[in-house]
């Protein structure tokens, strides 16, 4: 990444876009990388929403946005996109709107959305090159409604439709490659306590064209089960462990943004998250963090 | 103006066309496909400017033209039957964006079991949702419709979407010659949308679709649609009589024919009724005094135009080709709840239901159930609701069910 705005973090927004006090919870590691993003991507936007934790933020008549906002469904928040940007493209084809007049097309949706019920829509909005950007606010679970499980959850955590010994039985979907398989103009995933490395992730997305679709890992004190004030470790910890890897798709390769140079073990992550305490107590399941610490040397191993 | 031999669904394309629309948002369902199928070959050739997207489902489809509209172009979109059922969410929730397009709806039965032929239940399940409805009996009517459909929706003291209803095959596949409005006249009567404040500009930051907390605010944004809703009864008929001074043909939101001295009026909507009018001037040529009204605005209901109607008959024989299981006929129960308690009330008010799944309705059948009303009326006495079904129906079916039954044992003999 050699053009960027922001080569260190002194070099990142000083001014801050997105309103306060929102209904979000108190840590939200969602809204930290919404404000991230937001500050960036700059207020020329549209907001495609899906139903999620983030449909609170625009309650009547209060927004934090200085941009616009569309609250969709859970499905189809990026057909909403298209209708926009098709509408806004007739518009300034034709003549009938100023071209500063234009907006970039932000889908905003959680993981319960975008690796489920809303991947059929975002597929196909990526396979007609639709111009916009997706932004995923990923906190493993549906969050909104008590954290139950999706699609997004990691393998052994507790939700509240999970509750037994070994925690959720599936695997967390690999969201990131099956997007990167349509050969999109840009996939990425960042965190919000890895602000330069965001920022500049945003910055190259903003200078590209097509569909360009971002994975944010939102550390969620009510869900995962922790104090609000370690939001940012619990991130900083999430790529120290390599737990989740930063990581870029442009113009055909993968490419890791944040390489740890020691890994730290997986249970320095997982202990300080009351979902993952039944692997700890009442004695440590020594097989389940084992398989765990696997997974992700394994992941390592093979990039 | 110039008249051409077009099916139904070309007619809806036509209407399209002449309404000069921006944008379609597509998905293919039989019996809807030749509509898309047209409009992108025109836009492909350059015929209409703007342009038409194929979405992967009829859910993203509502998504994407209530999204357009909403952003401040002119939409139009089609679908059918089980389409309609999967965008139903997106029905419910664009009416509430208060972004006026149009959606031709080819009515098909649902399953299951699976058919592909027509009846009413698709389109009357979006009846609660927001969306005007408006019913079509022949191929002129679409064409006349969706301009009419487009000026209802656009009007800002209306501002909701609008299905336009056409019957899958009966008339979607039906040739018919239809008077094409010109299109400087259609222009005319229908010139380009302005969305006012409906859009979304980096100038004018505007939310849409938000969440509310509580049953007030609730209450107070389902009411201002309903409330718009009600004004389109009065906004038609202004529409109404716009379009016959531009075009010579009137629609109205209810056509009364041969009502005025009737004793039996069939209450019917869409192509079938056509079958009905032919009905009408048999009996009437027999010395029945026999009318049909046909609702072409469903919703909003025009009640006061129903009540004027239907007053001075003695009995009504609604005809439904729908049926809300457990309950009956849809507009049966309309019918009922718009009139109950109006003095001039036709005393008796019968239900039938039939035409269900393509089933045709026979000329014999109407004369069966116009005679059944006026025994009514003679005894004073409403009888219960009637499914129509014929004892050759019913042979057929034990027929197929035997030869079913045959050539199982016969395989389980070769086991």
């Amino acid at each position: 990444m050699n053009e960027t705005a922001f080569k260190r973090m002194k070099d990142l927004p000083s001014t801050h876009l997105l309103g306060t006090g929102t209904p979000m919870c108190a840590g939200c590691g969602g809204l930290i990388a919404l404000h991230e993003i937001y500050d960036v991507l700059g207020p020329k936007s549209v907001f495609v929403n899906a139903a999620g934790c983030m449909t609170l933020l625009s309650v009547f008549p209060f927004t934090p946005f200085r941009s616009s906002w569309l609250y969709t469904s859970m499905a189809s928040a990026p057909a909403g996109a298209q209708g926009v940007r098709d509408a806004l493209d007739i518009l300034l084809e034709q003549g009938r709107m100023p071209p500063e007049d234009d907006l970039d097309v932000v889908v905003l949706t959680g993981d319960g959305s975008a690796y489920g019920m809303g991947l059929s829509s975002t597929s196909s909005a990526i396979e007609r090159g639709l111009d916009f950007l997706y932004i995923c606010y990923d906190n493993e679970g549906y969050g909104n409604t008590g954290h139950q499980a999706s699609g997004a959850t990691p393998h052994a955590a507790k939700t509240s439709t999970t509750r037994g010994p070994g925690g959720f039985s599936g695997y967390k979907k690999d969201l990131f490659s099956i997007w990167a398989a349509h050969q999109p103009a840009y996939v990425a995933t960042v965190i919000g306590s890895e602000p330069l490395d965001l920022a500049r992730k945003i910055e190259k997305a903003k200078s590209l064209r097509g569909p360009r679709l971002i994975i944010a890992l939102a550390p969620c004190p009510t869900g995962w089960e922790f104090e609000p004030r370690d939001s940012i470790e619990i991130g900083q910890l999430a790529v120290k462990t390599g737990i989740w890897p930063l990581k870029e798709y442009v113009d055909g390769s993968v490419a890791h943004t944040v390489v740890p140079r020691r890994r730290a073990p997986v249970e320095q992550y997982l202990e300080k998250q009351g979902r993952f305490a039944h692997l700890f107590h009442p004695q440590r399941n020594d097989r389940l963090l084992a398989e765990l610490q696997a997974r992700v040397d394994g992941y390592w191993d093979s990039v | 103006m110039s008249r051409e031999l077009l099916t139904g669904n070309g007619a809806a394309a036509w209407g399209a066309r002449l309404a000069e629309v921006d944008y379609v948002p597509a998905f293919p369902i039989t019996p809807q496909t030749e509509i898309i199928e047209t409009l992108a070959n025109w836009f492909e050739s350059g015929e209409m400017p703007g342009r038409l997207v194929t979405l992967e489902s009829e859910h993203s489809m509502i998504t994407a033209a209530g999204a357009a509209a909403a952003t401040g172009v002119r939409v139009f979109t089609a679908t059918s039957s089980q389409g309609l059922l999967y965008g139903m969410e997106m029905i419910f929730s664009v009416a509430g964006w208060r972004a006026p397009f149009v959606l031709v709806n080819v009515s098909r039965g649902l399953g299951t079991p699976t058919t592909l032929e027509s009846d009413h239940t698709d389109v009357l399940a979006a009846r609660d949702s927001g969306f005007l409805q408006l019913h079509c009996a022949t191929c002129q009517e679409v064409v006349d419709t969706i301009l009419m459909a487009y000026r209802i929706a656009e009007d800002t003291r209306i501002r909701l979407p609008v299905i336009v209803n056409l019957d899958g095959f009966y008339l979607s596949f039906t040739r018919e010659p239809v008077e094409l409005p010109d299109p400087a006249l259609a222009r005319r009567f229908l010139p380009p949308f302005d969305a006012q404040n409906l859009r979304f500009r980096a100038s004018a930051p505007t939310s849409q679709g938000v969440a509310v907390l509580g049953g007030s605010p609730y209450s107070y944004f389902r009411y201002q649609a309903h409330l718009a809703s009600l004004r389109a009864i009065e906004v038609y008929d202004e529409v109404a009589d716009e379009f016959e001074a531009a075009f010579g043909r009137r629609h109205e939101a209810i056509e009364a024919y041969r009502c005025e001295d009737a004793d039996i009026l069939f209450v019917m909507i869409g192509s079938f009724a056509t079958k009905a009018k032919a009905a009408v001037d048999q009996l009437r040529e027999a010395g029945w005094r026999v009318g049909l009204a046909r609702i072409r605005l469903l919703r909003p209901l025009p009640v006061d135009a129903l009540r004027r109607v239907t007053s001075g008959a003695r009995g009504l024989a609604v005809i439904d080709q729908n049926l809300s299981m457990g309950q009956g006929g849809v507009l049966h129960s309309e019918v009922a709840s718009a009139l109950y308690g109006h003095p001039k009330a036709p005393p008796i008010l019968a239900s039938f239901i039939g035409g269900l799944g393509g089933r045709d309705i026979s000329p014999e059948e109407l004369y069966e159930i116009a005679a059944e009303t006026r025994k009514a009326i003679d005894e004073g006495r409403s009888p219960l609701p009637r499914l129509l079904f014929t004892r050759d129906e019913l042979r057929e079916i034990r027929k197929l069910q035997a030869i079913a039954e045959v050539e199982r044992n016969e395989l389980e003999v070769k086991r």
